[in-house]
């Protein structure tokens, strides 16, 4: 055997291979290094450099950035009622984006993990996937067009006679506007519809990994479907809905095309970053906005945690 | 004796498998029930029948006299030891044992004493408080179980709940459990593909063979009179000997017994010129294998008209004599002949 070894390799790479198998420290760090690499500096390191643009502040009269450690800029951010206005416009989304996916992903991730067929759940994943092949803004815009006020949409509930309810649905203060394409509402959906794979998919793997037996026991135990549902079932998706509430939570706090391509006017977070980096040249301000989303969603993270949410990890 | 379950040909298909075909079966109140058989034989998929986890295709379930074959498992009074134990790694050990009085809304106070008392009934108690990822699988075995008799149901029903325990702690279990079913003297229906633990557990057996149950009888019944061939094979595994082979032996009697089997310990070994009564059966052969076992050893023979038969013999007798390539005889009383039925007629009873 070890004659054809030697025969099949050099032995300058039979002697590396031996070095390598008896150091496993040293293979390891040999096999970190290079995303060590990237992570560290590429990856954290341009976002600290972003950040430490947030303890700088621009000057009021030269509109220049001045570079000296201050709490400023977040001053700005946490005390001008706009500021604030923002935050809390953008916040109010996330979750409601949040609690519409796992409201709508959960009945399909237990008919993936649990009903479907080998066949029909490779069909609910490619269809679940299928629209993440395609260019977003593509399909932003196509959202458009489908809320606009001729649009697909409207002409649809027009001819079942539903005109009426979108209507009354779009006087609603809030949700409400001209049309669906400029209302919060017609923006939820855009954002449901885009973030709605992110649910589905860490949920059904979840479920997926809940024995079927588990759910014998607890029927066999005299849990009917109801019951069961709530202490098993729910608990065990807990981590698969933690996973995929981080997703819709954080993509949704971050975005700015959904929200300046349809939907009403007010500013969400992400379209203030990018004003204030692009057209504002508030290098500082953008920063300290841009921290926001960071800070709430280690805010949820750690109620997830309290609450739970990673105990089965 | 009442009648605890009831099968009344029953019969459950999986595409083109019967997995059970035309079971009938009584199992009485009280009794600690086997059922045997290897797997895919469909022993398992009866004990799901029963709980509730699968509806026949036809044929009625009975328990307690009553038609349960409708009936979801939470309106059965049925509990299940699962082969994979299936605790709940959300809860702690206590929480999976009230699971069960949890649901029927029994208050807080009454299930934590009672899980405690049946954490005390299988020497848990000290575990009440850990996580099941956190035991060994003895103990998440034992868990399982107090889980399962926490509701007092009147039949456990246990998938091969040894299967995944080493040999000793299966011994020790196999006690224990035999001890828990007489003092409870509730009715335990065991799913097993070892015989050595149906043999030593159940007041009655029934063999399972491709979805039929080949015999139902008592441990020493099954042992001492098989009915069939694979009932024979399976259980103990004993030589069946059929055919020509079967003919000569019987010798006048021969019509009467076209295939009979008998146990590798009732076969004396002998040398070849050994003569030998006339009350015996006896034939010659070669041996091609020996396996120590310890207490015995088993001699594999190949006949010179082709059958391979195995001899059981306590180590001491035959110690150094016979090994491989000897020639040698097999010679068996008539008493130790079990004559067995052909298999198309055990089919269609």
């Amino acid at each position: 055997m070890s004659a054809t070894a030697a025969a099949a390799h050099p032995a300058w790479l039979r002697r590396a291979s031996t070095f390598l198998y008896c150091r496993p420290t040293f293979y390891v760090l040999l096999l970190l290094i290079p995303p060590l690499l990237w992570l560290g500096t590429v990856y954290i390191g341009s976002l600290f450099a972003l950040l430490a643009n947030s303890f700088y502040a621009i000057d009021e009269f030269t509109a220049r950035i001045v570079y000296e450690p201050t709490l400023a800029t977040f001053r700005q951010v946490i005390t001008q009622p706009a500021h604030l206005d923002i935050i809390q416009r953008t916040l109010l989304m996330a979750v409601a984006v949040t609690i519409a996916c796992a409201g709508i992903a959960l009945p399909i991730a237990i008919y993936m993990a649990r009903y479907a067929s080998s066949r029909m759940k490779a069909l609910f994943y490619v269809g679940i996937t299928l629209p993440m092949w395609m260019s977003y803004l593509v399909k932003v815009y196509a959202w458009r067009l489908i809320l606009a006020k001729q649009g697909i949409l409207s002409w649809l509930l027009e001819s079942i006679g539903f005109d009426r309810v979108l209507d009354a649905v779009l006087q609603l203060p809030g949700v409400g506007g001209p049309s669906l394409a400029s209302s919060y509402l017609g923006m939820f959906v855009v954002f449901v519809y885009m973030w709605l794979p992110y649910m589905i998919l860490p949920l059904a793997a979840a479920l997926e990994r809940v024995p079927e037996s588990l759910l014998q026991a607890s029927a066999d135990l005299g849990a009917r479907p109801r019951q069961t549902f709530w202490h098993v079932t729910l608990p065990l998706a807990v981590p698969g809905l933690a996973a995929g509430s981080i997703f819709t939570f954080s993509l949704t706090l971050g975005d700015y095309i959904i929200p300046s391509v349809v939907g009403a006017p007010g500013y969400f977070i992400g379209m203030m970053v990018y004003q204030q980096q692009g057209t504002a040249g508030n290098l500082p301000l953008a920063a300290a906005f841009s921290v926001v989303p960071i800070v709430l969603i280690m805010i949820y993270l750690s109620l997830a945690k309290r609450a739970g949410a990673f105990d089965a990890l | 004796m009442t009648t605890a379950i009831e099968f009344r040909d029953v019969t459950k298909c999986y595409g083109n498998v019967r997995a059970v075909d035309g079971v009938r079966l009584q199992i009485e109140a009280g009794e600690f029930f086997a059922m045997l058989g290897p797997s895919g034989s469909g022993k398992t998929t009866c004990l799901r029948l029963i709980a509730g986890f699968e509806a026949p295709d036809s044929g009625q379930i009975l328990l307690d006299d009553n038609a349960v074959t409708a009936l979801p498992p939470y309106e059965r009074d049925v509990n299940t030891v699962f082969q994979d134990y299936a605790l709940f790694p959300h809860m702690t050990v206590l929480e999976n044992v009230a699971y069960g009085l949890r649901v029927r809304k029994v208050s807080r106070a009454e299930q934590q004493r009672r899980a405690l008392e049946m954490l005390a009934l299988v020497k848990l108690d000290a575990m009440a408080p850990r996580r099941p990822h956190q035991l060994s699988g003895g103990q998440r075995q034992r868990v399982s179980l107090a889980r399962a008799l926490i509701n007092q149901p009147r039949v456990l029903l246990l998938d091969e709940p040894l299967g995944a325990l080493d040999l000793k702690l299966r011994e020790e279990m196999q006690i224990e459990l035999k001890n828990l079913q007489r003092r409870l003297g509730i009715t335990f229906v065991f799913v097993t593909h070892d015989q050595g633990e149906a043999l030593s557990m159940a007041d009655r057996i029934a063999v399972f063979d491709r979805g039929r149950i080949e015999q139902l009888d008592t441990p020493r019944g099954l042992y001492t009179r098989p009915n069939t061939a694979f009932v024979a094979k399976f259980v103990g595994g004993a030589n069946v000997i059929e055919g020509a082979l079967a003919q000569r032996l019987a010798g006048g009697a021969s019509h009467d017994a076209p295939a009979f089997a008998v146990r590798a310990e009732n076969i004396l070994l002998g040398d070849v010129r050994n003569s030998a009564a006339t009350d015996v059966m006896r034939c010659e052969g070669t041996i091609v294998d020996v396996q120590y076992h310890g207490a015995a050893s088993r001699y594999q023979v190949r006949l010179s008209s082709g059958e391979l038969l195995t001899a059981a013999a306590p180590d001491s007798i035959h110690q150094a004599h016979w090994r491989v390539d000897s020639a040698v005889s097999l010679s068996w009383s008539r008493d130790a002949v079990m004559p067995l039925q052909a298999a198309a007629a055990s089919n269609s009873t």
